[in-house]
């Protein structure tokens, strides 16, 4: 629960963000973001929501934890693993239109 | 095993920089000239990294690294737990993240009470927790869980459109103020804190100073990548070292001074700070967060009667007595100093709340072994 999970904005839809986890499209809420958003740009997603626009000349080094990650995941229980799936799954919830 | 050894074993990034951090590391540590040196993290994330990396195989034998209460779920007190689960007994639906299920109440878990046919629900976000509401007639309530990182989440939903049949029961905790309790512990002897870079991406480095001035304890805010961890470790003990206490900010990737203003201004018009129990810890003044007045109508502590007197006629399981999770979380103990862990208490049949969380210390001890 502590752990976010950077995603690039596809498409933004009022206060609904469409973004790209590796591949996994989800919503995203962006109530809590700190700067404005737009496609391109890459946010940390907290349990369905951006918490922080990720500086541009960050996104190599905060993405490069969960690439490593994701392809070490080949280990059943990889409790970090569990909750950067779980981070990503907590933004599908999202999806209709509220 | 040798530091060269341990970082060609643990594939770091840039196996380079981390046998530089990794010697400064033990240099900083012996320059002090005593031991043990004993520095305190407040995340269960940064507990999983230094777990799953191995990383304790590269830090220098005079330096303990201890996990405080960084795991939300754990400090999550037993009248909390049992007020979910006597909601759920009355047949209000219980929406709550997945690792509260299994975590003790006064007699039994949320997973019980759903056993004995109470509507529980496991949700990864509290949007979950909404659909769940719009798709019912009967109460949903959300068992609001997590620091403050999570509670802004909380908050941004209470003020926005919430369906009448909706509300929440208020277990956020808030991170700043169990530093100082930690930090008065006489026996955890704590010298310095390694803070955590996505809960302070919402407060901002700015929150630590005041702390450091009371306490005279350095804080150093601390990403989750392995290196980040080493380089956050090596500035902390150099700050032990210089009796210089200071915030430094060695993640500022992700966290500035203030943090994210828009999430605090949500995060304080919600809700208010009050002091309670944080389980196994001590009272924390300030340490929990309740729903202000103005949402008493999103507020499920107002909005039901809540009876624990019927929770209390059940005795609690016999091994409870026995758990020690409260040590583990004010960093007195280890798992290992657990006479229950790995045996009587494991991840499919845990005891304490330590061994539920994925971000508890002995259930991320269990994980990737305690050598590590």
């Amino acid at each position: 629960m502590c752990l976010g999970v950077p995603g690039r904005i596809v498409e933004v839809n009022g206060l609904v963000a469409t973004v790209d986890f590796w591949g996994i499209r989800r919503q995203v809420r962006l109530e809590l973001v700190d700067q404005p958003v737009a496609p391109g740009d890459y946010i940390l997603n907290h349990v369905g929501y951006a918490i922080r626009r990720i500086p541009d000349a960050d996104i190599e080094g905060t993405l490069a934890l969960y690439e490593q990650l994701l392809r070490e995941a080949e280990s059943d229980g990889d409790l970090m693993v569990a909750d950067v799936r779980g981070e990503i799954a907590a933004a599908e919830a999202s999806r209709d239109e509220r | 095993m040798s530091v060269d050894a341990a970082v060609r074993q643990l594939r770091f990034r840039d196996p380079a920089a981390a046998r530089a951090l990794a010697a400064a590391l033990g240099r900083v540590t012996r320059d002090i000239g005593r031991e043990p040196v004993s520095v305190m993290h407040v995340c269960g994330s940064h507990e999983q990294a230094i777990a799953r990396f191995g990383l304790r195989a590269v830090f220098p034998k005079g330096l303990n690294v201890i996990m405080g209460p960084g795991c939300p779920v754990c400090i999550t007190d037993v009248p909390e737990v049992d007020e979910a689960i006597a909601l759920a007994r009355q047949g209000v639906h219980i929406a709550t993240y997945g690792d509260m299920l299994r975590v003790p109440g006064s007699s039994r878990s949320l997973a019980d009470a759903h056993a004995e046919g109470g509507h529980i629900h496991v949700v990864y976000s509290i949007g979950q927790a909404l659909d769940l509401a719009r798709s019912t007639t009967g109460e949903v309530v959300f068992f609001a869980t997590g620091f403050e990182t999570t509670a802004v989440t909380t908050a941004a939903v209470v003020l926005g459109a919430v369906p009448p049949n909706f509300s929440v029961l208020s277990a956020h905790k808030y991170i700043p103020p169990v530093m100082e309790i930690v930090a008065e512990m006489p026996d955890t002897r704590v010298e310095g804190f390694l803070a955590a870079g996505h809960a302070a991406a919402i407060t901002g480095w700015g929150i630590f100073e005041a702390f450091v001035n009371n306490h005279h304890s350095p804080v150093v805010v601390a990403g989750f990548e392995p290196l980040d961890i080493l380089a956050g470790l090596v500035r902390l003990v150099e700050l032990v070292r210089d009796k210089q206490p200071s915030v430094v900010n060695m993640f500022p990737r992700c966290v500035s001074r203030d943090g994210n203003l828009r999430a605090q201004e949500q995060l304080w018009r919600v809700f208010r700070p009050i002091g309670g129990r944080w389980r196994g810890i001590a009272h924390v003044p300030n340490g929990n967060l309740r729903l202000r007045d103005e949402w008493a109508h999103v507020d499920a502590r107002r909005r039901f009667t809540i009876d624990l007197t019927s929770l209390w006629d059940d005795a609690p399981p016999t091994l409870a007595h026995q758990c020690i999770c409260g040590d583990i979380m004010a960093g007195i103990k280890s798992p290992s100093d657990c006479t229950l862990f790995g045996s009587s208490c494991v991840p499919d049949m845990p005891v304490g709340a330590c061994m539920v969380s994925t971000e508890g210390t002995c259930r991320i001890w269990h994980q990737y072994g305690s050598a590590s």
